[in-house]
């Protein structure tokens, strides 16, 4: 059977698609197949081949193979070599992979030229300068030579999302390489293709077969089968916080794999009335939720701003809001493209309901945009207060909700009437303010001034339940790392 | 008088090669006006060609286009880019990296095979390894009080000078260049002036690769006048010097006169090997061979002491000239099986016969080798004292060539006293199977580098250095970065009050 597709876009792009499931540097059939849809029209694209408990073992197996068989011990110049010659080939199919990203995701192509697709490549190049940095330390001990080898975990499961496909991808693999792992990725089942596309480069650049295998299903059948494998040392998740609690359970009760999770967010963004130029902060903060159609784990949800400035922030960031083109990803003009899918549009319509129910003022939006795709207008809620669920639960949509503040203590004590604690921002001229206000933040990322800076080289990660462990920077490293500790007897 | 910078020059095996001879300054190839310097052949003790030097005039052009090119450009340019330029750069090294050798193996006289496959192999290692810590030099946050916030920044220092030696041209030069560029500093790097040619061809690479003009810059001239300048300019923050002992002292006081730059010495040494009853001689044997013999005795850290317990030094002896016999073909650096070329120049030439004739006056006997190989080009025939002891000069004083005094010992502790019982103090080997002797010797020795069952044995990530009068600093490594970057702090006083 044909394990790849041909595929042309609505602005006339020639693809060829692969869709098998990635084992081995092979593309193999799976138990069963699943339809990948595209957000933007609502029609099926093609369907993708799904693992079922076969797939997901022979995955495991190659990659437990190839970590044995040689990557474990390989030169750290080597894999760096190989991993630097993988980005350079994302850099020449730039094009191709970006205009995957947009059919299977719909987000606007400009997007996946400017960020998906370089980050991909950046991260990449990042960790293979990693490759033979990691030390470990000497320590004085009496009658003993003693030191630690910082050593590799063995084969790394991970779980992406289908927000920024190709980005969480290099997110997990790019570290857990680096440190000569071996790792098995099960993509989202609603954004398979580009992963697929990228897997070819894969085999260009020269890697052994089974270092890299990229795999898709559903999460409750594929991503339980590899969160449960007794073979795999180690999880990264990234999705929902629920299904974040599974993973851990399922690790749980299998062999205590390490795990990883970047979860949900309810990012508070906090406009004090000292900020130095409105219009900024009015930018940023509308960058901060509706990038991505309000798909991003870290989204400026939450929207505080000092009583002395809110009808002029309102009325600036409504108008700003209201001003870009949503609609064909494709077309330049577009900042925000459709929801991922039918059932999340419907999420995300559904909490636009009940926050109307609920009593809060819809100031802006609130409907669907055309009559094809999942398209949603950006949204804004005001008149909010602290426990509506619009304030409390993840939307992961275009939806924002404002509220007015007196004072720090009083906006802080807001800001952190929440179970997550992945991301927040200040905007505020003051030293002082910034400083003592972002130390006292429970984020995992707080900006000053801006929104949604994330770069392969700061750490990522969640405070609370909006996970544990850090992406991005050395500092994932940890993830993919186990310490042992030698100690020699020269003397006792 | 200028001649052109492109001067075509002749080699041994009748093939033909264009090097640069002007100062590559800004980007630019610019004639000096310094005195025309020939760097001779080592091999036929011919002139190559005649390259421009830099005098006074020219080292200030130099430093000043490097300090406004850190000011203006590049400590704005982003880490992540620098990565990707220092990488470039040694795409392009690998590209030409037959060129390279070449002109490493033309004006040193090293084998062409171990130009390419180890001085420029290594050397864009070298760039590639730096090139990954780019974007990797953090500061850090420090906890004091609570009302305030502390943090480092790890800066680049800006301009920096250094000058390298004529026993690894383009090597030498990888290992200053790359954490000085991968910090994010310019440089003025002084080339020997009996090797000027190399580093020319790596320049043309440079501005190739895309660096902004100014971030290398390379001259060359004589140690005591451009080398001088360059170490005395209030403009240079830091020298970064590989040389002699006695020059080091001069480069020292240099700093100390004008504007007391950060200085980082790499000198002389007079490594010892020490093999112990219970090495596996045979092995032990090969690794000392290279050990003192690789470049041609031409290494700082070179083991050119040998120290053997008593009860198998007549094995070791034995199985060290076996070796010396089967891994030692001289001859012309352009045959394909030469393993030693000729040493650098006439000087040295006459230093290494000189303290030849000393060994033998000094009661040494010489149980291999001790005279010139051939009658052209500057050969000596691998060279091996026996019956030394550790007062002898050739015992003390740095040789450069390929000369190794072999000593006998009774004890460990005697050995450890002898290894130590020197100036110097930049590498040493010890060979034994026993754990606890490996341990013990290393721990004891006082050198910035033990080798243990190997010599010469060098990696990117591990740092190189010597103690004692060897030197101080770190080259290679993650340490290595600390030589090129300067800590600031900043505390912000912040009131719990908002």
């Amino acid at each position: 059977m044909s394990l790849t597709t041909e595929f042309t876009t609505t602005d006339g792009y020639k693809l060829t698609l692969n869709t098998g499931l990635f084992i081995n540097n092979e593309f193999i059939e799976g138990s069963s197949t699943i339809e990948t849809v595209n957000p933007s029209t609502g029609q099926v694209i093609t369907a993708v081949q799904a693992a079922g408990e076969k797939e997901v073992d022979l995955a495991v197996e190659a990659a437990h193979k190839a970590y044995y068989g040689g990557w474990k011990t390989s030169n750290p110049r080597e894999r760096a070599r190989l991993m630097n010659k993988l980005a350079d080939l994302v850099d020449r199919d730039m094009d191709e992979l970006a205009h995957i990203e947009t059919l299977d995701n719909g987000k606007p192509l400009t997007d996946a030229k400017s960020f998906d697709v370089p980050g991909l490549a950046a991260q990449l190049r990042y960790f293979a300068g990693c490759t033979d940095k990691v030390h470990g330390k000497v320590i004085e001990t009496q009658g003993k030579l003693s030191y630690t080898i910082h050593e590799p975990i063995g084969v790394c499961g991970g779980i992406i999302p289908w927000n920024f496909p190709l980005a969480m991808l290099s997110w997990k693999i790019a570290p857990a390489l680096a440190m000569s792992n071996t790792v098995v990725i099960k993509t989202s089942e609603l954004t398979p293709l580009s992963a697929l596309r990228f897997a070819s480069l894969v085999v260009e650049a020269g890697f052994p077969p089974g270092v890299i295998n990229i795999i898709t299903g559903y999460g409750h059948i594929t991503g339980d089968l590899l969160a449960r494998h007794n073979r795999v040392s180690k999880i990264a998740f990234t999705g929902s916080t629920a299904v974040g609690r599974l993973i851990m359970k399922a690790a749980a009760e299998t062999n205590l794999k390490k795990v990883t999770l970047e979860l949900g967010g309810k990012s508070p963004n906090i406009i004090f009335d000292d900020v130095e130029n409105l219009d900024e902060a009015v930018f940023w903060s509308r960058l901060g939720i509706y990038m991505n159609a309000g798909q991003v784990c870290c989204a400026g949800s939450r929207i505080y701003v000092q009583e002395g400035i809110y009808d002029q922030f309102i009325e600036k960031f409504k108008a700003l809001a209201a001003s870009g083109t949503v609609g064909n990803p494709y077309d330049e003009k577009t900042i925000q493209g459709p929801q991922i899918s039918e059932r999340q549009f419907d999420r995300v319509m559904g909490y636009i309901e009940t926050g109307k129910s609920e009593g809060a003022t819809c100031l802006l939006g609130g409907n669907r945009v055309g009559d094809a795709g999942y398209f949603i207008e950006p949204t804004i809620f005001t008149d909010v207060t602290p426990k509506m669920k619009i304030m409390q639960e993840e939307i992961f949509g275009p939806v924002v909700a404002i509220s007015k503040f007196k004072d720090v203590d009083d906006v802080i004590e807001m800001a952190h009437d929440t179970d997550y604690g992945l991301a927040a921002a200040v905007f505020t001229s003051s030293l002082k303010r910034a400083i003592t206000v972002s130390n006292r933040l429970e984020a995992g990322t707080v900006w000053v001034n801006c929104y949604n800076q994330i770069s392969e080289n700061t750490p990522f990660g969640g405070y609370k339940q909006s996970g544990n462990g850090r992406e991005n920077s050395v500092y994932a490293l940890d993830n993919y790392t186990q310490i042992k500790a030698v100690k020699i007897n020269i003397g006792l | 008088m200028v001649q052109p910078d492109l001067q075509t020059v002749r080699l041994s095996n009748g093939k033909e090669i264009t090097v640069h001879t002007h100062l590559f300054i800004n980007n630019e190839f610019v004639p000096g006006h310094g005195p025309l310097i020939e760097t001779i052949n080592p091999a036929t003790e011919e002139v190559i060609c005649s390259v421009h030097s830099a005098d006074e005039q020219d080292v200030n052009a130099a430093v000043n286009a490097a300090a406004t090119c850190f000011k203006d450009t590049w400590r704005k340019v982003a880490p992540a880019e620098k990565a990707r330029l220092i990488n470039k750069l040694a795409d392009l090294m690998e590209r030409d990296r037959d060129e390279l050798a070449i002109l490493d193996a033309l004006d040193n006289g090293k084998a062409f095979t171990v130009a390419r496959d180890v001085d420029i192999t290594d050397s864009i290692a070298c760039y590639r390894y730096f090139a990954g810590w780019a974007d990797k030099i953090h500061g850090k946050t420090i906890d004091t009080t609570f009302d305030k916030m502390c943090y480092t920044r790890h800066e680049a220092l800006g301009v920096v000078g250094a000058v390298i030696p004529w026993n690894y041209p383009t090597m030498m030069a990888a290992w200053k260049f790359a954490p000085a560029l991968a910090a994010g500093n310019c440089i003025v790097m002084k080339t020997s002036e009996i090797t000027p040619l190399p580093a020319y061809k790596f320049a043309a690479l440079v501005k190739e690769a895309g660096f902004p003009a100014g971030v290398v810059n390379i001259i060359t001239g004589y140690g005591h006048t451009t080398g001088n300048y360059l170490s005395g300019h209030p403009l240079v923050s830091k020298m970064a010097f590989t040389g002699s002992t006695a020059t080091g002292r001069k480069v020292m006081e240099s700093s100390s006169t004008s504007n007391l730059k950060k200085l980082q010495l790499e000198l002389g040494g007079k490594s010892a090997q020490i093999v112990c009853a219970d090495a596996d001689l045979d092995q032990a044997a090969e690794w000392a061979c290279g050990g003192i013999f690789n470049n041609h005795g031409q290494s700082c850290n070179a083991g050119s002491r040998i120290l053997v317990h008593e009860s198998v030094h007549d094995q070791f002896l034995e199985l060290f000239i076996k070796h010396t016999k089967a891994m030692i073909k001289i001859g012309d650096p352009f045959e394909e099986d030469t393993f030693q070329g000729p040493q650098i120049s006439k000087a040295q030439f006459d230093k290494i016969l000189n303290y030849i004739e000393i060994g033998k006056k000094e009661g040494a006997v010489v149980s291999y080798g001790g005279k010139r190989w051939g009658n052209k080009g500057y050969y000596i025939e691998p060279t091996v004292f026996t019956n030394c002891h550790n007062q002898m000069r050739i015992m003390r004083e740095e040789i450069f060539g390929p000369v190794v005094a072999i000593a006998k010992f009774k004890t460990i502790e005697e050995a450890i006293d002898i290894a130590n019982d020197s100036d110097y103090g930049l590498a040493g080997s010890v060979y034994t199977t026993n754990l606890d002797t490996a341990i013990t010797v290393t721990n004891e020795i006082k050198t910035g580098t033990m080798w243990v069952n190997c010599f010469d044995v060098f990696d990117q990530s591990t740092p190189f250095g010597g103690y004692k009068q060897s030197g101080f600093g770190k080259e290679l490594g993650k340490y290595s970065l600390q030589e090129y970057t300067q800590v600031k702090v900043v505390k912000i006083l912040r009131s719990s009050k908002i």
